[in-house]
C-alpha cells in the first residue's frame, strides 16, 4: 500500500536532466513554480505546459510513470476544485438546493487545478531525476550562506539523507510488526475511527522503540567512524558546475522572462 | 486437525518487471502432532510459506485448507484461524508494546474476544509454560533480558492456545545457553501438550535433534520432505543449496570414509557418542 | 606496549529512577587487564550480558572507563585530544548490519569515514576502491545497501572501517544476526585482514566455531576475564565453559564425551579433522 506511492521516487535513467547539477534543478524548480503564478492567461499557460513538456521529454521518464505519481494527490485536487467552484460568488450558471456554481467559480477552479497539476508535475520531475542524496547535497550547498545566521545546514542535510536511507527499512519493519500483531489477532481494518486509532498502539509503540534503537545504534556507528559534524569534512562527490549547468540556468531565467512578458503584453 | 496446501503459488509485485516468484507450486500436508523442521537458505521462501499458513499472505493461486475448509472460502474467519495457527515471527521481542509483561501476553486472548477471567488464566498459563518467573510479571517488557523478552513474546502467541505453533528462527541472536533453552522449551510444548510444531531455521544443528520430519526449501520450491535421516543422505545437493549437515553427521561421515563401520546418518551428539563408544568396545574386547 | 592495553579497567552503568536518583549500578566491566600485541587475532567470548560489548565500546572510546585506563596504540582513550586518533586507529564493526550503514550507495558509505577524517577527494576514491576490492564488494559499489544480503552488508561495513586505515578492528558480534552463509563470509574476511593486512583483530562473539582460529581467547563473565588462553587451552575445559553459559564446538563436545566414556582421547580437540586423527589413534 504505502510502497505504491511513486510521487517523488527517483527514476533511474540516463538523460540530460538527470545529469544536471542538483543545485540547478533546485533553482530551476523554484523559478518554474514562480512562473506558474506569474502567468495568468491561456497563451501563458500554454507556454508553461510546452516548457514542462520539453523537460519531461528530455528526462526520458515515461509520461505514464509521472501520471501514476499524480494519482494519490487527485483527491486533494478534486477538493480544491470543488471548493473553488462552489464557494466563489458571481454570475450563477447552475443551482441545486444550496449548491451554486458561478462562472467565476468555474474559472477559479479550473485555474487552480491547472496550477496545482503543473506544480506537482514540475516538482516531481525534479525528484524523479535527482537521487535523494544528490538532492540533499544540492540543498546543503545552496543553503550554506544560512550557516552565517547559525542555521545548522549541514546537520539538516545529514538528517535528511539518513531519514531517506531509513525510510525503506522502517516501512518494511512496519509491515512485519503489523503482520506479527495480526498473528496475535489484532485487527487494523475494521471498526470506527476511534477503534482503528486505538488499534494502532500495538503497531506504533514497537515501531518507535525500534526507531530509537536504530537511531542510537547509528549515532554510535557514526561516532565510531569519526563523524564530528560538517567542519573539516571533505566530500567524496563534490558538486561542480559544467557547461550544461550554466546553459540550463540561462534557459530557466529566459523562461521566467518569457512568462513575465506574456503577462504584461497580453 | 490438519492443514493442507495444494499447488500454492505466490508471486510478489506480479504486474511489474521486478516480480518475484516466492513460492512455486507448493503441495503440503501438515498432520496433527508433527514436529516439522522447515529449512532453507535466506530468501528461499520459508518465511513467505509460513505466513500463508495463518492467512497473513494470500496465495496468488492454489488452495489452503484448515480442517478441510478453504481458508479463503466464504464465511471462513481468518482471525479465528490465527488463534489456531500461532505464528512467532523472527525477533518476536520487537513486537512487545505493553507497559508490563502480563498485559502484553493478554493481548492475543483479548483479541480472541474471551472474557477477562479466561484471558488472565491463559496469560498466566502461557507465561508459566515458557518458564517466566512470577515475580517479574509486572516488569516492563523493555527492561528484561533478551532471552526473557523472547520467552514473553512466545508466551504471547501460546496464550492463544494454538493447535499449530510456527516459530520463525526462534533462536536467532541468542547465546548458546539461550538457544538451548528455547529449543528445549519448544520440544517440551510438543511432548507435553502434543502441539504441532513447525520450526523454521537455516541451521540443521538446531532442528536435527528435535524434528521428526524435515522440509527443505530451495528457490521457492520444496526440495525434500522426509525424515531427517533420509534428507541428510543428499549431502551434495544440500550443500549446493547453501545448507550444511549437522556437524555430528559430518563427523560420522568422516569416520565412515576412513573405513570405520558406523552409521553416517546420525544427527545428535548422544547418538554419535554411543555409536563410537560401542565401536571402541567391540574393538577392544 | 601492545596495541591495546588495559589496566584495571572498569565500567559501571548507573540506572536512575524518574527523579534522577540512583536506583541501581551494574558493573559491566570489572578489573580487566589485557594486553594485545599488534597483528594478533583475539576472540572474546561470553554469554549475553557478560560485559564483552561494553569492553569493545571502551576500546573505541565510545564509552570512557569509569575506572582504570585503556591505551590504544599508546594513546589514552580518555584523553579528549586523542579521541579521533583512537577511533581512527581502532575501527569498529557492529552487530546490526542495517543500523551502521549511513550511505545510500555502497561506495558512499565506505567513503563516509575518510570524508570525516578530511581526506582529499581523489584519495577518498582510491581508499574506497581499495577497501571494496579487499572485501570483494567492488562490483556492488553503485548498489543500494538495502538490496544486499546480511553478509554483504557486513562486508560493506568492514570496508567502511578499512577505508579509515585502522591498525586494529573490533568486531562486536558481527555475525549474531546473520545466516550460516553470511557468518562464514564475515569470519573469512576478518581472518584475511589479519593474515594478509596484518590488522589486529578483536572478535567478540558467542559462536564457538568462529573462535578456533584465534591466537588467544578471552572468556568473559560478570564483567571479568574468567578464562584466557589459546583455543586448545580454553576448549579443554568443557565443564567450565558450560558453567559460564557457553557451549563448545560440536567436535570438542563429542571428544569430551568420548573421553568421559573412557576412550583415550586428548583434550582440546577443535574440529572434526582433529577428532578423526584422535580416533584413528585409539580405534
Amino acid at each position: 500500500m504505502i510502497r505504491e506511492i511513486t510521487i517523488g521516487q527517483y527514476y533511474d535513467e540516463e538523460s540530460v536532466i538527470h545529469r544536471l547539477d542538483p543545485r540547478v534543478k533546485l533553482v530551476a524548480t523554484l523559478i518554474y513554480i514562480i512562473s506558474i503564478f506569474v502567468v495568468n492567461n491561456i497563451p501563458g499557460y500554454a507556454f508553461v505546459v510546452v516548457f514542462l513538456g520539453i523537460c519531461i521529454a528530455l528526462s526520458h521518464v515515461p509520461f505514464k510513470f509521472i501520471v501514476k505519481g499524480l494519482k494519490p494527490v487527485m483527491i486533494i485536487l478534486f477538493i480544491t476544485i470543488a471548493f473553488n467552484m462552489l464557494l466563489t460568488p458571481g454570475e450563477i450558471l447552475w443551482k441545486f438546493w444550496i449548491l451554486k456554481i458561478s462562472r467565476e467559480g468555474l474559472k477559479a477552479g479550473a485555474t487552480m487545478a491547472l496550477r496545482l497539476t503543473l506544480l506537482i508535475t514540475g516538482s516531481s520531475l525534479m525528484t524523479l531525476t535527482t537521487t535523494p542524496n544528490n538532492l540533499t547535497d544540492g540543498m546543503e550547498r545552496l543553503l550554506r550562506p544560512l550557516t552565517r545566521i547559525r542555521v545548522p545546514v549541514h546537520e539538516i542535510a545529514m538528517m535528511m539523507s539518513i531519514a531517506l536511507r531509513f525510510i525503506p527499512i522502517l516501512l518494511e519493519e512496519t509491515d512485519i510488526i503489523m503482520k506479527a500483531q495480526m498473528a496475535r489477532g489484532a485487527d487494523f481494518e475494521s471498526g470506527n475511527i476511534f477503534r482503528r486509532a486505538k488499534a494502532l498502539v500495538p503497531l506504533l509503540v514497537p515501531l518507535f522503540v525500534s526507531a530509537f534503537r536504530r537511531a542510537n545504534d547509528l549515532a554510535m556507528a557514526m561516532e565510531a567512524r569519526c563523524y564530528r559534524g560538517g567542519e573539516g569534512r571533505t566530500k567524496m562527490k563534490p558538486l561542480k558546475y559544467n557547461g550544461r549547468d550554466y546553459a540550463a540556468y540561462a534557459i530557466v531565467w529566459l523562461f521566467l522572462a518569457g512568462c513575465i512578458v506574456l503577462r504584461i503584453v497580453l | 486437525m490438519s492443514m493442507t496446501l495444494e499447488h500454492v503459488n505466490c508471486i510478489y509485485s506480479a504486474d511489474t518487471n521486478h516480480s518475484v516468484h516466492a513460492l512455486k507450486d507448493i503441495c503440503l500436508t501438515i498432520n496433527d502432532g508433527e514436529f516439522i523442521g522447515l529449512i532453507g537458505h535466506t530468501g528461499c521462501g520459508k518465511s513467505t510459506l509460513v505466513q500463508h499458513l495463518n492467512g497473513l499472505i494470500r496465495p496468488t493461486d492454489g488452495l489452503i485448507t484448515y480442517n478441510g475448509q478453504d481458508i479463503y472460502g466464504k464465511g471462513f474467519n481468518r482471525k479465528e484461524l490465527r488463534g489456531h495457527v500461532g505464528l512467532v515471527f523472527q525477533y518476536p521481542e520487537h513486537q512487545l508494546f505493553e507497559n508490563d509483561v502480563f498485559s502484553d501476553v493478554c493481548f492475543g486472548p483479548i483479541n480472541l474476544g474471551l472474557d477477562r477471567k479466561e484471558v488472565e488464566l491463559r496469560a498466566y498459563e502461557a507465561l508459566h509454560a515458557v518458564g517466566f518467573p512470577d515475580e517479574d510479571f509486572e516488569s516492563s517488557p523493555f527492561e528484561i533480558s533478551g532471552g526473557q523478552k523472547r520467552r514473553v513474546a512466545i508466551a504471547g502467541v501460546l496464550a492463544m492456545k494454538p493447535d499449530i505453533l510456527i516459530l520463525d528462527e526462534p533462536t536467532a541472536g541468542l547465546d548458546p545457553k539461550g538457544r538451548e533453552d528455547i529449543l528445549e522449551l519448544i520440544s517440551r510444548l510438543h511432548r507435553e501438550n502434543s502441539m504441532t510444531i513447525i520450526l523454521v531455521s537455516h541451521s540443521m544443528d538446531d532442528v536435527a535433534g528435535y524434528a521428526e520430519r524435515l522440509i527443505v526449501m530451495d528457490h521457492g520450491s520444496i526440495a525434500y520432505d522426509d525424515k531427517p535421516q533420509e534428507v541428510f543422505k543428499n549431502v551434495r545437493e544440500l550443500e549446493a543449496m547453501g545448507l550444511a549437515l549437522p556437524e555430528v553427521t559430518y563427523i560420522m561421515r568422516t569416520l565412515k570414509r576412513n573405513g570405520y563401520d558406523v552409521d553416517d546418518t546420525l544427527t545428535t551428539i548422544d547418538e554419535a557418542v554411543d555409536a563410537i563408544v560401542s565401536l571402541y568396545k567391540s574393538r577392544h574386547s | 606496549m601492545g596495541i591495546i592495553k588495559t589496566e584495571k579497567l572498569g565500567y559501571e552503568y548507573i540506572r536512575r529512577d524518574d527523579e534522577g536518583n540512583v536506583s541501581g549500578i551494574t558493573r559491566a566491566v570489572d578489573d580487566v587487564n589485557i594486553d594485545v600485541e599488534p597483528g594478533e587475532f583475539i576472540a572474546i567470548l561470553g554469554h549475553n550480558g557478560s560485559g564483552k560489548s561494553t569492553l569493545a565500546k571502551q576500546i573505541n572510546a565510545i564509552l570512557t572507563p569509569s575506572e582504570g585506563e585503556i591505551y590504544v596504540d599508546g594513546m589514552n582513550s580518555a584523553d579528549p585530544d586523542k579521541l579521533w586518533d583512537v577511533r581512527q586507529c581502532a575501527g569498529m564493526v557492529f552487530q546490526n548490519p542495517d543500523n551502521q550503514i549511513i550511505g545510500q550507495l555502497v561506495e558512499e558509505d565506505v567513503g563516509f569515514g575518510p570524508e570525516n577524517l578530511g581526506v582529499p577527494t581523489p584519495e577518498i576514491w582510491e581508499r574506497v576502491t581499495e577497501s571494496l576490492r579487499m572485501m570483494q564488494m567492488l562490483e556492488y559499489s553503485k548498489h543500494s545497501p538495502n538490496k544486499l544480503s546480511g553478509g554483504q552488508k557486513q562486508r560493506v561495513s568492514i570496508a567502511g572501517v578499512l577505508a579509515m586505515h585502522p591498525k586494529c578492528i573490533i568486531f562486536d558480534e558481527p555475525t549474531a544476526m546473520l545466516d550460516p552463509h553470511g557468518r562464514k563470509e564475515v569470519i573469512r574476511s576478518a581472518r584475511a585482514l589479519n593474515d594478509v593486512e596484518k590488522i589486529t583483530i578483536i572478535l567478540i562473539t558467542h559462536y564457538m566455531e568462529e573462535t578456533i582460529y584465534a591466537d588467544r581467547i578471552f572468556v568473559m563473565d560478570k564483567g571479568r576475564i574468567a578464562m584466557e588462553g589459546t583455543p586448545k587451552e580454553v576448549f579443554s575445559q568443557v565443564e567450565k565453559l558450560q558453567e559460564l553459559r557457553l557451549g563448545v564446538p560440536q567436535a570438542t563436545l563429542v571428544a569430551h564425551r568420548l573421553k568421559a566414556a573412557g576412550l583415550p582421547i586428548p583434550d582440546g580437540i577443535l574440529n572434526r579433522q582433529e577428532l578423526r586423527e584422535a580416533l584413528k589413534a585409539c580405534l
